[in-house]
């Protein structure tokens, strides 16, 4: 405080009334932010399911997209979406987990390697999406599938976009996520639990594989709903490295390309014939990308839920 | 201050007197928390560690399984011997160290795992697969831990289900079910009722017959209840270790019966 205001008599009273109403004025702000946030969420969601409800039917998630995109179904992107999405978390969570152990277990916290790896997982979790796609194009396809053609003397097999490529870069795009929540709940495990089975004569690792991964559990699921619905919903990443615009096909070997919903959306708003046979379309296929995360999500989320409670000793 | 606070009467050669000490200093980075500590323990008996908070006596007791090495920047200097076996010697395996070395710590912490499988969880780590004897092993040390009442109609209950003292007394037998020589506690009453603490020392006055023990505790009229010997540990250094009747009664140093009359700590 200045010097100026010490000969001034302090009103306490009156100041007290003043701040009253500041943070009258700052609840009222942070309130209607807040209004409008749900406003906006329940506009949107609302708007798709008013104008998407009636297309979602059963032949319209069970067939195919036929007239030039314009009528039929998306049941091959709903079905490439999934593929895309386990594939994904098959390849993500083993490696993110395994890297989170690494760095919480056993790397040694001030080395020039551990820092050098959370700099890198720091910095890859600030990249734009469409530069993973790229880095996947460039790397996956170009280095990695062409060399194992070049190596398997194949024509174009594994150098090409691919259900495959595509799930890999969404899960380099998702390690970072899924490293720092597993971290994090590797951190979350106390210190007495780690002591008490490293006293009763387990190894490290029986100590990780027994006492604190179990524990860290419900935090990894957590890592994982995350990184699912991000990746149900990324098209940036997918878009060079495997999304198909249309197939009459579904994917059966990791060599294949795949539709996706995500991408589908953004094939049907910019690259349609004809806009209003495709408008119902969109809106129906926007309802189905929201309920699969959405259901993903709430599957995840019961399975953590039930962990947790057995964890709490509660089952 | 004397340091050479030898035991009263010569230590006798081989298994009497499986844990030693000689020498010992423990620096964590820049601090030292052990000073030339010179201490030989009996067998099947029980020894406490009293002092007051800081002094040191967690320390010590963590170094005779090496549970000091989880922190960083620690350094020791000096000689740990437990059955003869060098502690921090080079080829020492601090795995095996530990399952002949047992610790039952201040708070209770059982697994969030089932009774069951709290009690075996140190068998299985062995790698003891077979179901009927992993049971057998499990009831008999519930039985020594004097849980095996209490307890053997919800084996498959949450650990966590059972009180403060039930949990404590299970980490004991999940401690002797790897049958172990020496158990080292480490205030494992602190955090007890009345109750629940007599019934843990109960058991430690039972497990002697077959055990080694070292009790640190903050407590003196515990100490002197369950303890054969007892050391007075003040800034890092053994004021002062001697049959626990002695050491109460006619202490010989100053410091030791200004602590014990609680004229500080």
């Amino acid at each position: 405080m200045s010097s100026a205001t010490l000969g001034v008599p302090r009103r306490p009273l009156d100041k007290t009334r003043r701040s009253d109403r500041a943070g009258g004025v700052f609840a009222g702000v942070s309130g209607l932010a807040a209004g409008i946030i749900v406003l906006m969420v329940a506009v949107i969601v609302g708007n798709i399911v008013w104008f998407g409800w009636d297309t979602v039917t059963w032949d319209f998630l069970t067939k195919a997209p036929s007239h030039g995109m314009t009528a039929g179904g998306i049941f091959p992107a709903i079905f490439g979406t999934v593929a895309l999405v386990l594939l994904m978390v098959v390849a993500l969570i083993p490696f993110g987990v395994g890297a989170a152990i690494y760095l919480h277990e056993y790397a040694s916290p001030e080395g020039r390697f551990t820092k050098a790896v959370r700099f890198a997982v720091n910095n890859l979790a600030g990249v734009p999406s469409i530069v993973f796609g790229l880095f996947g194009l460039g790397f996956f396809i170009q280095f990695v599938g062409r060399g194992l053609d070049r190596a398997i003397g194949a024509d174009v097999l594994w150098g090409q976009p691919a259900l495959l490529w595509a799930a890999l870069t969404l899960a380099l795009l998702n390690l970072p996520v899924v490293i720092v929540t597993t971290e994090e709940a590797l951190r979350a495990v106390p210190r007495s639990m780690r002591e008490a089975s490293l006293a009763l004569g387990a190894t490290r690792w029986q100590t990780v594989r027994h006492v604190l991964l179990p524990q860290a559990l419900p935090g990894i699921l957590t890592g994982a709903i995350l990184s699912v619905s991000r990746g149900a919903g990324e098209v940036a990443p997918i878009m060079f490295t495997g999304a198909a615009y249309f197939l009459p096909y579904l994917p059966t070997s990791p060599t294949d390309q795949f539709m996706e919903l995500g991408y589908h959306i953004f094939v049907l708003a910019t690259q349609s014939p004809d806009v209003d046979a495709t408008r119902p379309l969109l809106y129906g296929t926007v309802l189905v990308l929201l309920l699969l995360t959405f259901a993903l999500n709430l599957a995840a989320v019961v399975i953590r839920g039930r962990l947790r409670a057995r964890l709490l000793g509660r089952s | 201050m004397s340091r050479d606070a030898a035991p009263a009467g010569p230590p006798a050669a081989g298994a009497r007197w499986p844990i030693r000490t000689k020498d010992y200093d423990l620096f964590y980075g820049k601090t030292q928390a052990l000073r030339e500590v010179t201490l030989d323990f009996p067998e099947h008996a029980v020894t406490a560690i009293i002092g007051p908070s800081g002094c040191g006596k967690s320390t010590l007791l963590r170094s005779f399984n090496r549970m000091n090495d989880m922190i960083p920047g620690v350094r020791t200097q000096g000689s740990v011997t437990v059955s003869g076996l060098d502690v921090f010697g080079g080829g020492v395996d601090v795995v095996d160290l530990r399952r002949r070395v047992g610790m039952v710590f201040q708070r209770p912490n059982p697994f969030p795992k089932s009774i069951f499988d709290n009690a075996a969880f140190g068998l299985r780590m062995l790698g003891l697969k077979d179901r009927t004897e992993v049971e057998a092993r499990v009831e008999e040390s519930l039985r020594q831990a004097a849980l095996w009442d209490e307890v053997k109609d919800r084996l498959q209950a949450s650990a966590l289900a059972l009180s403060g003292g039930q949990q404590q007394r299970l980490c004991i037998s999940r401690c002797l079910a790897v049958e172990p020589e020496i158990i080292l506690m480490d205030e494992p009453a602190s955090a007890l009722d009345p109750t629940a603490t007599a019934r843990i020392e109960e058991l430690v006055l039972d497990l002697k017959a077959r055990y080694t023990l070292l009790v640190v505790t903050h407590n003196m009229q515990q100490a002197a209840r369950i303890s054969d010997r007892t050391v007075f540990m003040l800034s890092g250094r053994v004021v002062e270790y001697d049959e626990t009747g002695r050491l109460f009664t006619s202490p010989r140093e100053k410091l030791t019966e200004d602590y014990i009359t609680g004229r500080f700590g």
